[in-house]
């Protein structure tokens, strides 16, 4: 189902091993994408490695401490109903996230199906809820700061804990604040038909999408490794 | 740049993938409630996996993309391994040359060369 790719001479591509080395062996466009795709999968690429780095420096440094690694199910566990739950307020982010990765995979398929409101407000909800996700963050945040968490220090073990916390939450919490912002930028015009007047074109919802699983992407990543480990 | 539209599914792939996502991550917040352990370790790595995939695949389309642009996007990362690798094994070198020097908990020592 990949899109048509033609060769720069007009003849038809093939798909699989042999489209791959036709796409890079001949004086041509490797990527039979428009270019803004191709460009936001390079960006997400190396977006890739940088919160690799984070989280790759974030096990280096509770492997070799030798102070007990704070139990983040502790740690992050919120009183409710007058049970202590763990990890309460991380999974219903972790929920919110997703959510917001299946209204923005809507809005996508709307958006090449002209259905410029639905798209419109779909990508509104996306922000939205992308919005929620970040001011529980800072409900996160606060409540550590105020229980003593710093980035050198912490009441509960390893004091490298608060370095690592802080550099990955927010990491990542600045790339869903961004994404907020792309979200409402890209909505916009949709709403007031400027790629309409642009050959009627939404592949722009499509790249503003591909960042935005990738942040849901990577939260997958640190929800497991920081979360859960 | 294609003229034709570029990524149309039918939205029951959408709505799949999202109910998947939902009844992944509710295992994995399960987890949390085993004892730590090889077991727990696997299942978060297992279910962590699948929820990636997932998300590049279905709901970034790359599934449906040329392979050139699979290779180019997907490859790299795999490298990613050999700095978990070198990592791990610097990280293991530090731990003992901590015990070495500070004993079992460096913290309680007041300041190097205090003594």
């Amino acid at each position: 189902m990949s899109e048509a790719a033609v060769s720069s001479s007009g003849e038809a591509l093939d798909d699989g091993a042999k489209g791959f080395v036709q796409d890079f062996s001949s004086d041509m466009q490797a990527f039979h994408v428009p270019w803004g795709k191709a460009m936001m999968w390079i960006f997400l690429l190396s977006d890739t490695f940088i919160f690799s780095c984070f989280l790759v420096s974030y096990m280096k440094v509770r492997m070799s401490t030798t102070d007990p690694w704070p139990y983040p199910s502790e740690v992050f566990a919120l009183e409710a109903f007058g049970y202590n739950v763990p990890l309460l307020l991380i999974a219903i982010m972790t929920f919110i996230l997703i959510t917001s990765s299946g209204t923005m995979a809507l809005a996508v398929n709307m958006g090449y199906r002209k259905k410029k409101k639905t798209t419109f407000w779909l990508m509104v909800a996306t922000a939205a809820l992308g919005a929620s996700f970040v001011g529980m963050q800072a409900f996160e945040w606060t409540k550590l700061i105020m229980e003593g968490v710093r980035p050198w220090e912490n009441p509960f073990g390893a004091a490298q804990f608060g370095s690592s916390f802080f550099m990955i939450t927010g990491f990542h919490g600045m790339h869903v604040t961004a994404g907020v912002i792309y979200l409402l930028v890209v909505a916009n015009r949709v709403r007031t038909g400027f790629y309409e007047r642009r050959g009627n074109n939404y592949e722009i919802v499509e790249i503003a999408g591909l960042y935005w699983h990738f942040v849901d992407l990577v939260w997958v990543f640190i929800f497991a490794l920081f979360y859960l480990w | 740049m294609s003229s034709d539209e570029g990524q149309q599914h039918p939205l029951t792939i959408y709505w799949i993938m999202w109910t998947a996502l939902f009844v992944l991550s509710g295992f994995s917040y399960a987890t949390d409630f085993m004892d730590p352990g090889y077991v727990r370790w696997s299942l978060i790595l297992i279910l962590m996996f699948v929820k990636a995939g997932g998300i590049v695949f279905i709901f970034m389309h790359m599934g449906w993309e040329r392979l050139a642009l699979k290779l180019a996007i997907l490859v790299p990362p795999v490298f990613i391994g050999v700095l978990i690798i070198l990592m791990a094994l610097e990280a293991d070198n530090t731990f003992l040359t901590r015990i070495e020097f500070f004993g079992d908990s460096p913290m309680e020592v007041e300041t190097p060369g205090h003594h």
